[in-house]
């Protein structure tokens, strides 16, 4: 714990990855804002990244042992900031996920993951038996479902949704009889109809049915999905070019800085462009998973995996609802879309993954 | 089960408590295969669209983001025969629906919004549709937008509520007030249905606002500019981004100068206020038009853009007809101004001469029927029957002369056929014959019918333009020149010239019609100091047969006065008809034609012109006929 870190050992692939995808985003939220009123965005996103990688450098020096020990700390207050945002917190965007703080605001709910991965992590290292049993699945049920349901009336539905990747992957990892996973199974495809017509709200149901007919109602979030698809496709091969792309620039494409940042890139850089950026994307997260097999313990691989999962979770739903394949839920591309609070928790997860790495060779 | 196993379950168990992660190695490994699958699904998602079919997704962002937007050509104006602009164009804007991104769930709040007929609108916007016109043509559904409507449309045409909204900027046409020469103007319109499926119309296009009555229909092509258009790449709020290179330019319509003179037609429409009836005044010399009136009128500016059913119905329905021009379609029994035709269809044919005297006992039988006249006017000669429109002596001439005599002279002035004028729907008017009795009644001519066409009634009609023009004619020593309101026209048919007529015979009417006014005749009203007016009244019977008279809508069939004169007599360079319908009297419509030639005698003596010189007669000696040869012979 106490052993001095060696620079070498940081993993500058992971990090060099990183930047590369950061700078392409950059360069895409400058594109889709040069023209509007949001030109200085593409600079605050800079100084968000640089944040970042004091944030990122904050998550690695802090050993996760020491980290995993708080744990139950950083839950309560995980949960008593978001009881708290309903009540200073700010409505933006017609929910409430963000707090005001001088300067900025910050979205709780992004950095609740971190909290929950160590959560995750924590739990299932300190499991007794070979495989987990139903009080353990209801205990983490429970323990998840406490701040997914706060997330939830926020309400975010897309951010309390990444929550259960995290839990997710450590049940899969962990083991699970298979009578439980059938069991699982059963009780979600059970539960989605009923919280499709008792939880969803009316915009969400939209989505849903959207998400299945995105001609049914083609100014709503349909029109979202149609635009960004036109987007894509029109940008064939090769791409439209830096600036040129006219769905981004004629804004019919949505918010083109932020959720939709991937179709207005795929619109001015084509198919080769997504390759090379879907690429990066699948190198990083390779990286997290070589963390997580390399870790020094079952507690650094929960760490690495739950990371891995909650941002191949991201990417596999913000990317899908970019080429029509997801519903829109409104959650950031990691890396990329224009936001604080996402590229700290990011980056944080990113160091978290480091700490581990960097204390591979302790025992 | 053994205790030893147990045990060794126990210690199984415990070894799996040793913090080592090579337990989800096999996991951790699927985990990335599963990786693998999400990314592959992903870039199979962009292969569909960036690779299968690109060319779909281009062409829809192309509809996306380029729009077209018409530029209307504005029309040509209409000037008068001084360079006086009579129809001009306004500045206004104009509600059109884009075809690229409408909605038809939008047109009820579109409707409600402006006040506009929901129904009329979906029709439209299907007729539209139906026509398979090219998706970036739209569709106008308001002109002329208020204040508070353009407020309307500019609140709402974001891309949220109703971006099909377009308002463009438009030349409407801006007519004169109070129906001045409207009928001669015309009016423009957008083509209908029907006419698009003519083939005088295979050139327009659904939308297109062309000239519907008057010039503004017979000079169409010359009146009308071609539109442009303007491609334009558009932001989702339907900001304009910048203009794409292949603008089309709109090309103007040219300008159209009329023969009418303002300062006449002024006059006459004043004169004709509160009138049915019209007025037209030639130039007897070249046929062109200096006034043109048809009164009740109407108002062209309802017409402009689209006229409104209200506005329509009210016009249709009215039974004095205030859309018919009245001056080239009424065809009405000419009365006593046929009498100077009889003259000279009498005198060429022989059937009379100078020393040819009728008694006028204030009516005479013919044929077993007692045809009346107005007055006990005693002995009566042709220079007299004129001066006097005396019938006996008429009824005496025409029962000389038969019906078809009467037919080739009429024939001869250009009566029973249109006179060509440019303006569309002119009436033919009709002259009796027996070959017209056969071929419409199946029966022959009886002479007893011809009485009363010598006096200009029986089937007798012509029209307001035909009568000026035969009249015309004659004051000008036997020419005839086509009417035209367009100045400069060119491919005008050369003047029929009545080279069998004897140019003497000419100025004995001509002599006559100068008594009608000015020798105590029944034309005295026209007098004007100081000029030879020369004219001939005429009381058209509407209800000519007595069995009619006798019925309560023959009482209320008040008689039509004509009135048609012309000036100077001996060097004619106007002729006006008036025709006034229901004035009862002939000798009331005298005085329209008298402020009409006054106002151009005036208008001449103000920009100091000199007289013409003698056109094509020689000056008539002011002799009674008969008393002494003219010295010209």
């Amino acid at each position: 714990m106490n052993a001095y870190r060696s620079l070498r050992d940081f993993d500058w692939l992971m990090f060099v990855l990183a930047i590369a995808i950061c700078a392409l985003g950059v360069l895409q939220i400058f594109s889709a804002t040069h023209d509007t009123s949001l030109t200085d965005v593409w600079w605050k996103q800079v100084v968000w990244i640089v944040a970042g990688f004091i944030a990122m450098w904050v998550a690695t020096v802090i050993d996760y042992h020491t980290l995993l020990a708080q744990t139950p700390l950083l839950y309560g207050l995980s949960v008593l900031t978001l009881i708290a945002t309903f009540a200073i917190g700010m409505t933006a965007f017609h929910s409430r996920r963000w707090i005001g703080t001088p300067g900025f605001h910050l979205q709780v709910s992004e950095f609740v993951k971190l909290v929950l991965v160590l959560l995750v992590a924590r739990y299932m290292t300190g499991l007794k038996r070979q495989q987990l049993e139903l009080l353990d699945l209801l205990k983490l049920g429970g323990l998840i479902g406490l701040p997914m349901a706060l997330v939830m009336i926020q309400p975010d539905l897309g951010t309390a949704l990444t929550y259960l990747p995290i839990v997710g992957a450590g049940i899969f990892l962990a083991g699970l009889r298979w009578q439980y996973a059938v069991a699982i199974v059963v009780i979600v495809a059970l539960v989605m109809p009923l919280g499709y017509f008792f939880v969803l709200k009316d915009y969400q149901r939209g989505r849903v049915v959207d998400f299945l007919d995105a001609n049914r109602d083609p100014k709503g979030t349909g029109y979202q999905v149609i635009q960004s698809k036109i987007a894509v496709g029109s940008g064939a091969l090769w791409g439209k070019g830096v600036t040129k792309g006219t769905q981004t620039q004629g804004r019919f494409l949505p918010v083109a800085y932020k959720d939709f940042i991937f179709s207005a890139f795929a619109e001015e850089h084509g198919f080769v462009g997504v390759i090379v950026l879907l690429g990066l994307y699948f190198l990083l997260f390779m990286q997290i998973v070589q963390n997580a097999q390399t870790a020094p313990d079952r507690a650094g691989m929960y760490i690495c995996m739950g990371i891995a999962s909650v941002l191949l979770f991201h990417l596999v739903v913000n990317v899908g609802m970019v080429v029509g394949r997801m519903p829109v839920t409104g959650i950031p591309l990691p890396l990329m879309s224009y936001g604080g609070s996402n590229m700290l928790a990011v980056f944080m997860m990113l160091g978290l993954v480091n700490n581990v790495r960097l204390r591979r060779f302790v025992n | 089960m053994h205790p030893h196993t147990d045990r060794e379950d126990e210690l199984s168990r415990t070894k799996l408590l040793r913090d080592d992660t090579k337990f989800a190695s096999g996991k951790m490994a699927f985990f990335q295969y599963l990786m693998m699958g999400f990314f592959l699904f992903l870039l199979t998602g962009f292969w569909d669209l960036q690779i299968r079919n690109p060319e779909l997704y281009q062409e829809r962002a192309l509809q996306n983001s380029i729009k077209s937007i018409p530029v209307l050509a504005p029309r040509g104006k209409i000037l008068d025969r001084d360079g006086r602009v009579i129809v001009d164009n306004h500045s206004s804007f104009s509600l059109f629906l884009s075809r690229e991104n409408l909605k038809m769930e939008h047109l009820k709040p579109i409707a409600d919004g402006l006040s506009l007929d929901y129904d009329a609108l979906v029709a439209r916007v299907k007729r539209f549709q139906s026509r398979g016109a090219p998706q970036y043509e739209p569709i106008m559904i308001r002109d002329e937008l208020t204040p508070a409507e353009l407020a309307f449309v500019e609140s709402h045409k974001d891309p949220d509520t109703f971006p099909e909204l377009e308002v463009i900027h438009v030349q409407r046409r801006l007519y004169p007030k109070d129906g001045l020469a409207a009928h001669t103007i015309g009016f423009v319109g957008e083509v209908s249905e029907t006419e698009l499926n003519s083939p005088e119309y295979a050139n327009f296009h659904q939308g297109d606002v062309i000239g519907k009555d008057g010039l503004e229909r017979q000079y169409n092509d010359i009146l009308m500019g071609v539109d442009g258009q303007r491609r334009v790449e558009v932001d989702s709020f339907g900001n304009e981004r910048r203009v794409l290179e292949e603008d089309k330019e709109a090309v103007s319509g040219k300008n159209l100068q009329l023969t009418i003179d303002l300062d006449l037609q002024a006059v006459a429409e004043l004169a004709m206020e509160n009138r049915r009836g019209a007025v037209v005044a030639l130039d007897p010399r070249n046929g062109e038009v200096l006034a043109m009136v048809s009164r009740p009128a109407f108002d062209p500016n309802l017409f402009a853009g689209r006229i409104r059913t209200k506005d329509w119905k009210s016009l249709t329905e009215n039974p004095d007809h205030p859309l018919m021009n009245r001056a080239v379609q009424a065809q009405l029994a000419p009365g006593s101004t046929f009498k100077p035709l009889m003259s000279l269809a009498g005198l060429e044919t022989g059937v009379i001469d100078d020393h040819f005297i009728v008694n006028c006992a204030g009516g005479a039988t013919f044929y077993g029927h007692f045809f009346k006249c107005d007055a006990h006017h005693g002995a009566m000669d042709l220079h007299k029957g004129i001066v006097h429109s005396c019938d006996v002596f008429f009824y005496t001439v025409g029962n000389r002369l038969n019906i078809d005599r009467i037919w080739q002279y009429a024939d001869l002035v250009g009566l029973g056929h249109k006179t060509g004028i440019d303006l569309p729907h002119e009436a033919e008017g009709l002259v009796p014959s027996s070959k017209w009795k056969i071929r419409t009644f199946r029966d022959k001519w009886y002479a007893g019918e011809t009485i009363s066409v010598a006096i200009g009634q029986g089937a007798t009609m012509v029209t307001p333009i035909q009568l000026a023009s035969y009249i015309g004619s004659i004051a000008v020593g036997g020419v005839r020149y086509q009417p035209h309101l367009v100045k400069d026209a060119t491919g005008l048919p050369a003047p029929r010239r009545y080279d069998s007529v004897n140019p003497e015979n000419l100025q004995k009417i001509v002599y006559g019609m100068y008594g009608v006014v000015n020798e105590g005749g029944t034309g005295g009203r026209a007098q004007i100091p100081g000029i030879q007016v020369c004219g001939k009244t005429g009381t058209a019977q509407l209800a000519s047969n007595d069995v009619l008279k006798g019925t309560a809508a023959g009482k209320n069939m008040k008689d039509n006065s004509w009135f048609v004169g012309f000036a100077p007599m001996d060097a004619p360079e106007i002729v006006v008809v008036a025709l006034f319908e229901g004035g009862t009297w002939g000798a009331l419509a005298a005085p329209i034609v008298r402020d009409v030639l006054k106002a151009h005698f005036d208008k001449k003596a103000r920009l100091g012109l000199p007289r013409p010189q003698m056109a094509s007669i020689p000056p008539i000696l002011f002799q009674r006929p008969g008393e002494a040869k003219p010295a010209a012979q």
